[in-house]
């Protein structure tokens, strides 16, 4: 009954893939096919490229970004992990880009000028695991408090950060919080 | 030990400066804080407004004061207890995000779901989207000044609450649906109990529409404002009704249908202007369609299993762990370690009331999952309230913050 992961348009997406692959010889690092999904994993620095390609090809036509997520792969390197879910309405087809950035510091172009929703999608994968989107017009922490320490989704960091103020210590955890003193 | 070392991240005054414009430092436009506890903000968001008298220059959403790191909870849970969590992201539309996040599971572990779960799934997400739209309907018409309507519509949804509580013991954070079925079947007096509602709800639909739809000062306050194009929604990842009020036809369910959506008949009402106006009526006829569906799924409602009988997934009957040594192992194992699920990644999404949910799921092949994110509707179309709040008025801001039906809840999650 249930056809959840049995994908009818499979051939479809991996004509895309074939075209990828003459379009971009050396970018794909690879194309894995799991439950009827497919993630093409491109290098960082033809991805804008390759986005701007499968956005306006009519082939791909993927108008439409679904999402932008980050994973953190640790301990495994290259660590950090970036999803982009891409939808094709005219299509109906989805296929996930991937990119897999070396640690602590991860770099990876923004996409913001393909599709201006990536904007708050990056912002949360910059605050939550300190991925730099670079030429992103506005990155800024988006849900967590702009003197927050750390990436709270990275694996390694700690799930207590400090200390819970009470009266009685208010002034004791105070000294060891991060933003300036007056 | 210096800042950077912790990790935080510095902001500089420039960088801030760029969010309004520079006749706010010159003292030309005032700067306002409208929120977080501002009533027609829907719960806590914060929007920094620019105003030149009653314009507005530019609106800068500032969310995360409901953000209660949901996804990295889900982390070091098994994947069944990650579902009460799912109830709390979307708190109107519980049973829309447990339906996303299960399919997830159940397309990484592969498990087929009976046909009668199927239905009674479709049934009760159809329900949700109707109380969803009642209290959008609700609050958004309380926004702009038509009390009673609030007032009606919780009454209305009040009974359908009554079939969520019937159903699994919980008006509101249902967690009824379970990778491969559902928690139990259907109680006594389910389907008298919808009947009653499918009676009574068609007329009030109608009632509240002409409560409004009637009204001049609805009209005026919702007509050609908040205008967004069909193709900004589309850049800016706009979904669900505030997509399709800019004449976008894009509804999962008729699209790449799920579950069994492809078994019933019904239609994708469209907008035309994409203003506050369009996406008003497309809710409305939503919830009529929805109606449809539940009549149509209860009639055609098939017997058999609510849960699958993989073992590896589902638990056994209680029935058979008295004699059964192999269901009393399974049912040890589920509720001590949880079921491991192969090493890979899925990518799953349903039309909520609100737009596209969708659960990315990662794998490593443990018990636990390696990441879990949720694609929540509300979020990405609230990063287009800037792009529709372009040089209106301060009191039209409330009707389009309110026209993109949001819930903070799901956007910080």
């Amino acid at each position: 009954m249930q056809r959840l992961y049995r994908n009818n348009g499979m051939a479809e997406l991996a004509q895309i893939v074939e075209k990828l692959k003459v379009k971009f010889p050396t970018a794909i690092e690879n194309v894995r096919e799991f439950r009827g999904e497919v993630t093409v994993q491109v290098g960082p620095d033809a991805l804008v490229e390759m986005a701007m390609y499968l956005r306006d090809d009519p082939d791909c036509d993927f108008n439409f970004l679904s999402d932008v997520s980050g994973v953190d792969y640790y301990p495994e390197e290259p660590r950090f992990g970036v999803n982009y879910h891409l939808l094709s309405m005219k299509h109906k087809q989805r296929l996930r880009l991937k990119v897999r950035l070396k640690g602590p510091n991860p770099r990876v172009p923004t996409v913001t000028s393909v599709w201006p929703g990536a904007n708050w999608f990056e912002r949360e994968t910059f605050d939550l695991f300190g991925v730099t989107f670079i030429g992103h017009p506005d990155l800024r922490r988006l849900l967590l408090p702009m003197d927050f320490r750390g990436h709270p989704l990275r694996r390694d960091n700690p799930t207590v950060q400090e200390e819970v103020q009470f009266t009685h210590n208010f002034d004791e955890v105070d000294r060891t919080k991060p933003y300036a003193k007056s | 030990m210096s800042l950077t070392e912790y990790g935080v991240t510095e902001v500089t005054l420039d960088q801030l400066r760029s969010l309004v414009s520079d006749r706010a430092f010159t003292g030309d436009t005032m700067l306002l804080n409208m929120g977080p506890q501002h009533p027609s903000t829907h719960g806590v968001l914060r929007l920094l407004l620019e105003l030149d008298g009653e314009n507005v220059v530019s609106c800068v959403p500032d969310i995360g004061f409901l953000h209660t790191g949901i996804e990295k909870t889900c982390e070091d849970k098994t994947y069944v207890k990650v579902i009460p969590l799912t109830d709390r992201m979307d708190y109107l539309a519980p049973l829309s995000n447990n339906l996303g996040y299960v399919m997830a599971v159940e397309k990484l572990m592969g498990t087929d779901v009976p046909i009668r779960a199927q239905y009674i799934r479709v049934l009760l997400c159809e329900l949700t989207r109707i109380t969803s739209h009642l209290v959008w309907l609700a609050t958004h018409a309380l926004d702009i000044g038509a009390m009673s309507v609030f007032l009606y519509c919780f009454r209305e949804r009040e009974t359908i609450m009554d079939i969520f509580e019937m159903v699994s013991g919980q008006r509101m954070m249902a967690s009824y649906f379970r990778p491969g079925g559902l928690w139990r079947d259907l109680p006594p007096g389910f389907e008298e109990t919808v009947r009653q509602v499918l009676k009574v709800m068609p007329g009030r639909i109608d009632e509240y529409e002409a409560l409004l739809d009637k009204n001049p000062i609805w009209l005026e306050r919702t007509k050609n404002i908040g205008l967004i194009s069909a193709q900004d929604a589309l850049a800016w990842g706009v979904s669900g009704p505030s997509l399709r009020g800019s004449g976008v036809e894009w509804d999962i369910r008729k699209a790449m249908p799920y579950s069994c959506y492809d078994q019933f008949d019904f239609d994708v009402p469209l907008g035309h202007n994409g203003d506050v106006y369009d996406r008003f009526l497309c809710r409305i006829r939503e919830m009529r369609e929805s109606l449809r569906i539940v009549k149509q799924a209860l009639d055609k409602l098939p017997g058999g299993p609510f849960m699958t009988s993989d073992r590896k997934v589902a638990p056994p009957p209680k029935e058979e762990l008295a004699y059964s040594m192999e269901a009393l192992i399974h049912h040890f194992k589920l509720w001590t370690e949880g079921f491991k699920a192969p090493e890979g990644e899925v990518y799953s999404s349903v039309e909520s009331p609100r737009g596209e949910f969708s659960c990315y799921l990662n794998s490593d092949g443990s018990p636990k999952p390696r990441r879990v994110h949720f694609r929540a509707p509300s979020f990405a179309n609230l990063s287009a309230l800037p792009i529709m709040s372009k040089n209106v008025f301060v009191a039209d801001l409330v009707a389009i913050a309110g026209s993109i039906d949001i819930v903070l809840g799901d956007v910080d999650r």
